[in-house]
Formats: C-alpha cells, sequence, structure tokens
C-alpha cells in the first residue's frame, strides 16, 4: 500500500539567528543579509513524512514549495533527506500573497499532483502565522489535523495522528486525503544522506539549467529525476484576482522596526522603581508583553 | 448593524480566560464602533453559560448545543460558524491563539475570504488611505503583531474583507467584568440543521492530560536559573517570572546536577544552544561553558548578588542583588504595566 504524500516546505531567512552582520547601524534588522534556511517546522513534517515511506512500502515523498527561483534549494536539501523530488511554485504574480493568496496557489497546484496526504510544518518562522495548512485544506475540501506530534499509522485509508495541545495530547483520526501540520515538538529530522547527496546533487529546475553548463542539461535527459519541476500561475490556471497582493485580504498598514540596544551593560541595582523603568522599556520595545 | 463577535472557549464546563478577555477587548471595541458585542459558544451540555459571559458585556450569546460538537473538532465547528457569519455578517470577530483557535480561525477565514492575523499583541479602531486606490476607510481594526521572529512590528488591516479576524494570546488582554448583572439575549444555533456526515469524519479517539515535553530551543524568552537560585523550591520563583512573561525555564549544569531542574533544561556546552528574543540569566556566574550555549541571544539580562559575576560580561542589563528580592519585582512590575 503505497502512500502519495506531499510535503509543504518553505524557505525562510533565519529570523531566529540574527548575527551582528544581519543588524543596521540604527539597530534594525537587515533582513536581505538573513542566511535562508528550511523552515524548521517544515523538516519535522518532512521526518514524518519519510517515516510513513520507510514504514509502506511503496511510498512516494514530494516537496511542494512556492517561492523565488532560489527555493529550490530546499527542494534539494529534501531530496538529500530522502524525498523522492519536488516541485517549485514559482511567479511574480504570487508576490505579496497573504496566507489566503498562498493557500490558494498552493491548492491549486495540489489539485494537479496524486495525493493521499498532506504534510506542512504547523508555522514558519518568518510568519508564525499557522494559518497556509488549514487553509490549503479548506481550498480543498479536506480534512485538517494541526498540531501533530507524529502520525502513527495509515491504515484502511485512515491517518491516525498524536496531537499536542496546551495541556495535554489528543489521538485523533481522519480519512484520507487530509491536511497534517507538524509540531516542532515531534521528532527532528534525519540529516542528510551521502548516498542521496551524490544522487542528486544535479537536481535543478529549468531555470536553473539555463544559467548551467551542457553537461548538467544532458545528465537531465538521461536521469530524469534530477528534474525539479517549476510550475508557474499559469500552469495551474491560477485567477490574477486571487493571487499576490490582489488576492490578499490582508494589507500591511505599517512596519515599525524594533530597535536593538547596543552591547554596553546598564547597570541597575534591586531598587523597585529602577526595575519597574527597564520592564517599561522591554513592553515599549517588544521585547516581553 | 455588523457586530463584534467573540468565539469562545470551553474547558470543563467554563469559558476560558483568554475567551473572557477577549470579550473585555470586544466590548471596548464594541463601545468604540458603538455597536453590539456577541458571543458564540459551541458544545454540549451548556445550560447557563451564558451566565458566564453576559457579565463581560456581551449583548448576544449564540449557544450551539449539541453532543457532536464535544469534543473539539475543525469540521463542525467551523461549519456551524461559517453558517451563523453568513447570516449575522459580523465586522470583527476575535479568537484566542490556542490550539483551538489557531486552528479554527485560519479554516472560517478561508471559507468566507476574511483576512485573518495571528497573534496579535495589540487591536485599535483607526482610519486608512489607500492613495494608490484613492479609496478612504474608516472604523478599521489594527491588528498589531510582532513579525519576523520579533525583529519588526507590523499593523495589518483587512480594507475590503468583512470579518476582520484576528487571534490574540492568553493573557495579552485584561480581563475586566463590565457589569455584573449585564443582561444580555440568548440565541439558539439550529445546529442539527447544519452538520452533515461529512463534517464528523474525524474522531477523537482518546484525550488525556499530560505535562508537555521540555523545548527551551525554540522559546522566545528564557528565564534561566543557576546555583544561586538556592533550592528547587527557590527555582519555583522562575517558573512564576516565566508564566507571566510567556518563557521557558533554563538552568546551568550546576543547577541540573543539583536536582534544581531536568536536564532537558540545561544550556550551554554539555546543554542545549539556544538563541532566544530575551535570556534572563539568574544567580548563574557565567562560566564560558554555561555562556557558549546563551550568547547569541539577542538581549540578556544578568542577576547576580556579584557584581563582578562573568555573566555581566554578555549582559545587556545587569540587575545587582539577590534573586528573590528582584524577581518578585520583575513579576510586579510586568503586571502592573501590561493590561
Ligand atoms: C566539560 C564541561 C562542560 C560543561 N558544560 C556546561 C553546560 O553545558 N552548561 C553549564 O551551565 N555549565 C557547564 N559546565 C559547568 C560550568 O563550568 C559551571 O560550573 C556552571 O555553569 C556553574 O553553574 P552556576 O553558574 O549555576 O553555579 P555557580 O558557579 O556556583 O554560580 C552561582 C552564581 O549565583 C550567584 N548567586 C548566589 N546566590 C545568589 C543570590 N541569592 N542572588 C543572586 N545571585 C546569587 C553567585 O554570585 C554565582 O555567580 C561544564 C563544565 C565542564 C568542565
Amino acid at each position: 500500500m503505497g502512500l502519495k504524500i506531499i510535503v509543504l516546505a518553505k524557505q525562510v531567512p533565519d529570523t531566529r539567528n540574527v548575527g551582528k552582520d544581519a543588524m543596521k547601524a540604527d539597530g534594525t534588522v537587515n533582513r536581505g543579509a538573513l542566511p535562508a534556511i528550511f523552515n524548521p517546522e517544515d523538516l519535522n513534517a518532512l521526518e514524518q513524512a519519510l517515516r510513513l515511506k520507510d514504514k509502506y512500502e511503496g511510498s512516494t515523498v514530494s516537496i511542494l514549495t512556492m517561492g523565488p527561483g532560489r527555493a529550490a534549494e530546499i527542494i534539494r536539501e529534501g531530496m538529500y533527506r530522502g524525498a523522492d523530488g519536488g516541485i517549485l511554485l514559482t511567479d511574480r504574480a504570487f508576490a505579496g500573497a497573504d496566507t489566503l493568496a498562498t493557500s490558494y496557489a498552493i491548492a491549486l497546484a495540489i489539485k494537479n499532483m496524486d495525493y493521499d496526504l498532506i504534510l506542512a510544518g504547523r508555522q514558519a518562522i518568518d510568519g508564525d502565522t499557522a494559518q497556509v495548512g488549514p487553509q490549503v485544506a479548506e481550498k480543498l475540501r479536506i480534512p485538517q489535523i494541526t498540531y501533530a506530534e507524529s502520525i502513527n499509522s495509515v491504515e484502511k485509508k485512515t491517518v491516525n495522528v498524536l496531537r499536542r495541545l496546551e495541556r495535554g495530547v489528543e489521538t485523533v483520526e481522519s480519512p484520507l486525503p487530509c491536511v497534517v501540520t507538524v509540531n516542532g515538538s515531534a521528532a527532528d529530522c534525519r540529516p542528510r544522506n551521502a548516498k542521496l547527496l551524490m544522487k542528486y546533487k544535479h537536481a535543478h529546475t529549468v531555470t536553473e539549467l539555463q544559467d548551467s553548463s551542457e553537461d548538467y542539461i544532458d545528465l537531465t535527459a538521461d536521469r530524469p529525476y534530477l528534474k525539479i519541476k517549476e510550475v508557474s500561475a499559469a500552469d495551474v490556471n491560477a485567477d490574477l484576482n486571487w493571487t499576490g497582493l490582489s488576492g490578499s485580504p490582508t494589507k500591511v498598514k505599517s512596519i515599525q522596526n524594533v530597535v536593538f540596544q547596543a552591547k554596553e551593560a546598564r547597570v541597575l541595582t534591586a531598587d523597585a522603581y529602577e526595575i519597574e523603568e527597564l520592564v517599561k522599556e522591554l513592553i515599549d520595545n517588544h521585547t516581553i508583553g | 448593524m455588523s457586530n463584534v463577535f467573540v468565539i469562545c472557549e470551553l474547558e470543563d464546563g467554563k469559558v476560558v480566560d483568554v475567551s473572557l478577555e477577549l470579550l473585555t477587548k470586544g466590548r471596548s471595541l464594541a463601545n468604540e464602533l458603538n455597536c453590539k458585542l456577541e458571543a458564540v459558544v459551541l458544545g454540549k451540555d451548556l445550560k447557563d453559560i451564558e451566565k458566564q459571559i453576559f457579565p463581560f458585556g456581551a449583548d448576544v450569546v449564540h449557544v450551539g448545543d449539541d453532543e457532536r460538537l464535544d469534543p473539539f473538532t475543525t469540521l463542525p465547528h467551523n461549519a456551524v460558524i461559517v453558517e451563523l457569519f453568513k447570516k449575522e455578517k459580523p465586522q470583527i470577530c476575535l479568537l484566542g491563539a490556542t490550539t483551538m483557535g489557531r486552528d479554527l480561525g485560519p479554516r472560517i477565514s478561508s471559507e468566507l475570504f476574511s483576512g485573518l492575523t495571528a497573534d496579535c499583541t495589540s487591536l485599535e479602531i483607526g482610519p486608512h488611505t489607500d492613495k494608490k486606490a484613492g479609496k478612504e476607510y474608516t472604523d478599521l481594526l489594527y491588528q498589531i503583531r510582532p513579525a519576523f521572529g520579533g525583529n519588526i512590528v507590523a499593523t495589518i488591516i483587512n480594507p475590503e474583507c468583512r470579518p476582520q479576524m484576528a487571534t490574540v494570546r492568553e493573557g495579552v488582554m485584561k480581563q475586566e467584568i463590565c457589569d455584573a448583572n449585564y443582561k444580555g439575549k440568548v440565541k439558539t444555533i439550529d445546529v442539527a440543521s447544519i452538520l452533515k456526515p461529512e463534517h464528523l469524519v474525524v474522531k477523537v479517539i482518546e484525550r488525556h492530560m499530560e505535562k508537555s515535553k521540555v523545548n527551551i530551543k525554540n522559546a522566545p524568552i528564557i528565564v534561566s536559573g543557576g546555583y544561586g537560585m538556592g533550592s528547587k523550591d527557590g527555582f519555583q520563583l522562575l517558573y512564576k517570572l516565566a508564566e507571566v512573561l510567556g518563557a521557558e525555564v533554563g538552568a546551568s549544569r550546576a543547577a541540573v546536577d543539583a536536582g534544581y531542574a531536568e536536564h532537558e533544561r540545561q544550556v550551554g556546552q554539555t546543554g542545549v544552544t539556544v538563541r532566544p528574543k530575551l535570556y534572563i540569566a539568574c544567580g548563574i556566574s557565567g562560566q564560558i561553558q554555561h555562556t557558549a550555549g546563551m550568547e547569541e541571544s539577542s538581549m540578556v539580562i544578568a542577576i547576580n548578588n556579584d557584581p563582578n559575576a562573568p555573566i555581566n560580561n554578555v549582559a545587556d542589563y545587569v540587575i545587582t542583588g539577590d534573586v528573590n528580592d528582584i524577581i518578585p519585582k520583575l513579576i510586579k512590575a510586568y503586571k502592573k504595566n501590561t493590561k
């Protein structure tokens, strides 16, 4: 009983690791200088997918990501860890999308694919919204299971999932197909596999190939698994009213940068007034509260 | 007239704190917008539930009482609320940023094509000018939240779509009884006419309370304690501070070795490496093996009675004094200046 599993993954700036070189002179973060990484909880989702693939013979794991051309990097990264391939959903028309417009595009891409189970990280660290998983499920009109800590089994077209809630755990079952979003508390993703790294290091999208040498092109002709499929808004018949900025009900009205203090310690005494002033300052600059 | 709606969450027959906080906020938004506050409660055995809600100023409580709505699963709750909202057309809908609210909210907003902003830290009413489209908006909900790992604070609006939806975490808004004798109306939702077999396909097999695994690696705020906390009981003070700040508790090796905290909480060379937004080191000397695991924190506050403790060298703020004196002051100051 092979399962067809799609893992939704996002390439994100590493907001958790804002080093000195990513700081601008005014103390705000230079977002362009942050390294681009595989969204951490999407790796937890990938691990759950790979475990199912190990358990149920004949299963395949495909990574679906929406983003700019360079996001193909995380598809390759997923293949090094055991995914069979992936699709890069990329188009200028998708730029500026909020979670709803993103979910619309992703759901359209999924409709063109064969699937039993869709896994995603609970949320991405650049937005922390946790909305894309449930919204993709709604667009596809299939059930959703959020906050999963482990996918226990898939038997008789039913998936059994352990969820982590505020004060406990819950086991739920849903018929396939469904969307499951996976928590950071789930098992860590396995590392890259040396053999797979050799096998897939030349996997590329068409756009990437156009910038590379002839040899690579010959290589993909020979080995179709090295081709990472690129899909545009037109390929999925997207209605442009529903994509990107125009398909996004939420708009960003304004953005305020949080200013970090320079590294020179301020020394306080145990005086209640001084402590209260510090707390107020931390609340005002959104460090706490 | 379209109103402000709050979706209430229940636990053991009681409306949870975050919902009461949202009712309090919803009441003040409704006053500002000159509209009504309405609450939605779904579950089973809900007799008299409105009595818990009216004191917070709800003008209407919509009650959907049906066995199939408990325990919570997404699809039936979603179906009932979507149906209700199509009829009532709320202008604002607030939910707790709980596992339930963050599961249900996105599904509702997707089906109604209305915008949702997660984990707001502040909600205000204000105008907006769209210069490009030459449009003026009044009385929009400003949904204010940190983004980008806390490096920016964004104000989000939904100019065109309704309801304007937002989730808010527990403890962010204050909870205040509006009038103990406030009287509103109860409206019964005809759940049976809404639910279809396809809404009931997800089954809760088992549910039990269990302490969550300690996971300090991804915590945005860590309150960490060392040998200077004095005892396992002394560590309780850290848990109190962590609870009000929404933080996790970390520890030095000396504290772990002394049995004050579990090994999962150990920060440092032989523990976890953390990079939180804020690290508060309490009674930790700051040996290199410890600082190796926390020096990349965006901000460090060191609390130590030794003014020359090495931890002070990696700190942004140094508070010199006894932890047993300073931590309660921090808690008090925080409570006083929030809500
Ligand atoms: C190979 C190796 C690996 C190690 N790995 C780690 C590691 O991963 N993590 C780690 O933490 N350590 C590690 N250590 C141990 C490390 O060297 C220190 O011994 C340890 O961090 C000290 O813990 P501490 O600061 O809590 O205790 P102490 O050094 O005893 O410091 C206690 C501090 O509390 C202050 N204090 C006391 N009472 C009060 C009070 N009432 N109010 C305020 N302040 C008070 C004191 O002034 C002092 O600064 C490792 C050591 C080795 C050799």
